[in-house]
Order: C-alpha cells, then structure tokens, then sequence
C-alpha cells in the first residue's frame, strides 16, 4: 500500500480551522440540537440549528477533540447559513462519500472547502473524525423532519 | 542482587512483528502497555499443542487430552509461582484482567457487600476496575469512595484512615496505573485496608508485567492479571487469592467442569480453581501464557525492570526537551513505571498518534480507559508512549524525532 502524505492530512486551512473554530459557541433559539461522541477517542460535538422555512438560518456548534474532527465541524457550519435543508442533506451525503474515497463526491464544488479535507480518505482511522459533524448534521436534519411531521 | 543485563538487539530477533516496516519506515512499538508483541516461544508453543494435543482438558481418558491436561495443568502452576502464590489452586485461569476483576466483584460482592456498604478504588484506575464495583454498588445499594491523586498522578493518602471505615467492604486498586504509569504504594493501603477487615483485590494488568510480584510479600488477597500483556496470547489471563476466600466464594459461571454431582433441583461445586472455570477453557492460551512465563523467567525479570528503567530514563530527556511537551505522571523514576503520558502544545493526541504512526512509530493516543485520571487534569486524552524489553535507545531517538515532527506541524 502507498504511503499516504501527512501534508494531504494537515493543510493549513485544517489547521487554521482548528485554532480559530468559526460559528462556536452557543445559539439562541436554537430549533433543533444532536450531541455526539465517540467514546473510543473521545471527539465530541453538540450541533445547534436554527431552522426557519425549510432553511437552516444560523449553526453553531460546541466541541472538543482532535484537529480533524473541530476543523471539519467547523468548515461544516460556514456552509450551513441560510442552506435549504434539501442541500444541507445533499452536502452530507457527498461529504460522506468523499470520505469514503469516492472521487466524484471530491469533484463536487458544492463542498467548497470542506474538500481539503479530502486526505483524511487516506487515512482510514480518521475518517471517523471527519464525519462526527455530519454525523451529528444528519441525525439533526432528521430529528427536525420528524418533529414537523408530529 | 544480580546485575544481569539484557541485550535487547538480540531479544528484538526473537519477536517476529517486530521485523517490518509501517508506513515506509522500521516499525518502531511504543504501545506495549496496550498489548505486547509475542516472542516465538509462545507462537511454537500455541503452534505445538494445536497441531500434537488438541484435546479438551479434564474430561478425555485418552492420550491426547491427558498430554493437554498436563501442559495446562503446568502452566497454571507456573502462573502461581510467577506471583508467589501458596498452590497452583489459587490461579483461576480467565480471559483477562477484566474478568478476573468481574469474578470477584460477582461472585464474592454479591454475597458479601450490602446497601451502605462501602467500597473504596482510586481515580486513577482503569475503567475495568471501576465499572464492576459501579454494578455492585447499583446492585446492592452500596456506596463507592475514591482514592484522590495529586497533581503527579500519586495517590493522595493523607486521609486514609477517613477513607477506610467498618463499613469499608472491599479495596479495589491498581498496581501500575495504565494512564500515567504510576507505581502505586499497594502494600501500605492494603495493609490498612485489613485493619478494617476489608478484601484488597489488586488489578496487576500493568504490574506483573514489569515488577516482580510477590502476593504475600504485598499482603493483598486477590491479584488479577492478563496475559497478552506480558508476552502472553490475548484472551488469557489469570485471578489469584487466598485459597480460603476461593473456598468461601460462590460459582462466578455455571456450566461444564465446575460442577461436582448435578442433581434435578440443586447441584454441588468442584474444588477450586475449577469451580470457578465453568466450559471448555482457553487451553491453548493457558499453555501459551506458561510459555511467556518462561521466556520472561530466562530472560530475568531483574534485567528487564533495568532495561526499562533506563531506556525510561533516557525517553523522559529526549521527550521533554521537545517544545510544548507536558508530561503527566510521578516526576521521581522510583515511582514511575515504563511508560510516558504525555501532551504536546494544543496538538490533539490524536493527530500526535497518526503523524508518529506516518513515520512507523505506534502510541497511545486518547483516555487510555482511565477518564476519571484524564478528568483531574482537566484534559481529554494524552498520547502515551510504553516501553518494553525490547524497545531500545534507537526507538527512543524515533520518538523524540517523530515528535518534532508535530512540534513543526502544529508550530
């Protein structure tokens, strides 16, 4: 098996993204919230949506754990604001198959910068990081549609 | 006191996955304390009994079963004199620490700790030997006490004696703390313990690997232990108490071999060990972890705790002179066992573990199953590098370099 390159793994914008978390902090109103964990290494997040009309209007998030794991979250919630819940689900998905190896998913722009998270692919004991925010955006995404319906 | 030695380039010949590469680079194994590697002794003694006495044990009248009784038979007395025990008898065979933890907190906690009892462990153990104290407690109504630990992870003993009352039932300790490595005063507590007539049961996971265990000398009554830490297979490891509390101890498990006579509505027992050894045991591991034994034993448990000791000694340096490094755990060598806890700058222990792993080097990284410890510091993991007898001054030197790595990353 190639070696994978660290320099894919820990880019600059991962890095910077792990120092200065953006949409941290609690949120007001919040509509819908998902605590996740995973008890193996200890990555945590508690996702907070504010939903109006089929659209996610505000996300902010609480965590702690390793670089990957707060960058991504991070990265995840700039792309939230004002996104139709239909396109929140659409750029979970893709992100989860990138992380998976999927190329396409990789190629799609909608992902913006969330790609260069693309490397952790290559590190199969990571991915699990990668995907704790989308995880916990899914599982949000879900609990709200449910609460609508009843 | 002999001063032998060991030359560990050599002993590295004799560990089979140690000879590879990972990720391009010599595999470089610093996470002993999680499990070690296996010498060939033990992979051509589970080789040898699969392929010339597969046979259950205790049941066969033939050749084959009596040949495995034998060999497990003797490592089971080979375990016992390992710790010091009385008797062979006193060594229950389990799959591990945890199970042997699990036996005593079942089958002796069940019938002897009752509501407002108490039951007294450290924060600083590991999560084995604090959830089967958690369910009896919940099952009883008994009540936990902890043992707090200073700010060098040691236990904090000044209020023992507050801790320690008539209704203290039971002492649950480790020796070698799995998290930060300490090596804990397990005579001085246990001794206290007994003046209250309370049971001290002592997880040796980390212990038996690296000291040289004397039951009697540490005056406790149960030592629980696992195997594949200390060149063993996995999923063997052994309980040892006195052989009167085993006599008084209910079955943990029913099934086959731990029974005497079977009647319709109520049975009688085997003698110990058996009666705690219900169905068909892990014979190969039993015979395996005998195997160990005597590679350690040639070996010298003296070489061994001075090689550590020093290569210890020698990581601690190199380690801390890495900016940004904290290193969790006794500041005195006499105190710390082989194995460094440590935190670098905001790196998360995580992302220390997966750049020292690009570069062949395999830590630690996370909880270490021990959150009450990491919760005291006030921190969610550390990356833990354990040392062992093979690992040499080279490794060391991969691990200080590896750790400038993270240094330049996360700079």
């Amino acid at each position: 098996m190639e070696t994978p390159q660290l320099s894919s793994l820990y880019q600059q914008l991962i890095l910077e993204h792990y120092r200065n978390p953006r949409n941290k902090g609690e949120l007001e109103g919040t509509s819908v919230e998902i605590h996740m964990a995973n008890p193996i290494c200890g990555d945590e997040v508690r996702l907070q949506l504010r939903i109006q009309g089929g659209q996610i209007e505000e996300a902010k998030f609480v965590g702690q754990g390793c670089s990957i794991s707060q960058a991504a979250i991070s990265m995840m919630t700039t792309l939230l604001h004002g996104c139709s819940l239909a396109d929140a689900t659409i750029l979970a998905e893709c992100f989860t198959r990138m992380m998976h190896g999927d190329p396409d998913a990789a190629e799609d722009k909608r992902l913006k910068n969330l790609r260069a998270l693309q490397g952790v692919s290559k590190f199969p004991v990571r991915i699990k990081c990668a995907l704790i925010g989308f995880d916990a955006l899914q599982e949000a995404l879900k609990t709200h549609a449910k609460e609508d319906e009843s | 006191m002999t001063t032998a030695t060991l030359d560990p380039v050599k002993i590295r010949r004799e560990f089979p996955t140690l000879d590879q590469s990972v990720n391009g680079k010599p595999l470089v194994y610093l996470d002993n304390a999680a499990t070690s590697q296996k010498p060939r002794a033990v992979l051509d003694a589970l080789r040898a009994y699969y392929e010339n006495d597969n046979s259950n044990v205790h049941r066969g009248i033939h050749e084959l079963s009596r040949r495995a009784t034998v060999a497990y038979e003797e490592s089971r007395a080979k375990v016992a004199s390992w710790v010091g025990a009385t008797e062979p008898a006193e060594i229950v065979w389990t799959r591990g620490t945890t199970e042997a933890i699990n036996l005593v907190s079942t089958a002796w906690g069940l019938n002897n700790v009752h509501e407002g009892d108490e039951i007294l462990i450290s924060v600083l153990e590991h999560h084995s030997n604090i959830i089967p104290w958690q369910l009896l407690a919940q099952r009883t109504g008994a009540v936990i006490k902890y043992i707090e630990i200073d700010d060098q992870g040691r236990w904090v003993l000044e209020d023992l004696s507050d801790l320690l009352t008539d209704r203290t039932k039971v002492v649950a300790i480790s020796h070698v703390s799995n998290a930060l490595g300490t090596v804990n005063p397990v005579k001085e507590v246990a001794a206290a313990a007994h003046e209250v007539g309370a049971l001290v049961l002592v997880d040796g996971a980390q212990g038996a690997v690296h000291i040289k265990v004397n039951v009697q000398d540490l005056g406790v009554d149960c030592y629980a232990f696992s195997g594949h830490k200390m060149c063993g297979p996995t999923g063997i490891g052994a309980l040892w108490a006195r052989r009167d509390l085993l006599d008084s101890m209910e079955p943990y498990q029913g099934g086959g071999e731990m029974i005497h006579i079977v009647e319709r509505e109520m049975s009688t027992w085997a003698k110990v060990p058996h009666k705690f050894e219900a169905g068909t045991p892990n014979i190969a591991g039993a015979i395996g972890m005998g195997a160990a034994i005597d590679f350690l034993s040639e070996v010298g448990m003296d070489a061994i705790a001075r090689h550590e000791r020093g290569l210890l000694e020698y990581a601690l340096e190199r380690v801390s002179a890495v900016g940004g490094v904290r290193i969790y755990g006794p500041e005195s060598l006499e105190e710390h066992s082989a194995l460094i806890s440590f935190t670098l700058g905001d790196a998360h222990p995580h992302d220390i573990a997966t750049i020292l792993d690009s570069e062949g080097i395999a830590v630690r990284a996370g909880h270490h199953c021990a959150q009450l410890a990491m919760k005291h510091f006030g921190i969610s993991a550390t990356a833990r590098a354990s040392i062992y007898l093979y690992n040499t001054e080279d490794d060391i030197d991969r691990l200080a370099e590896g750790l400038e790595q993270v240094q330049s990353i996360f700079a």
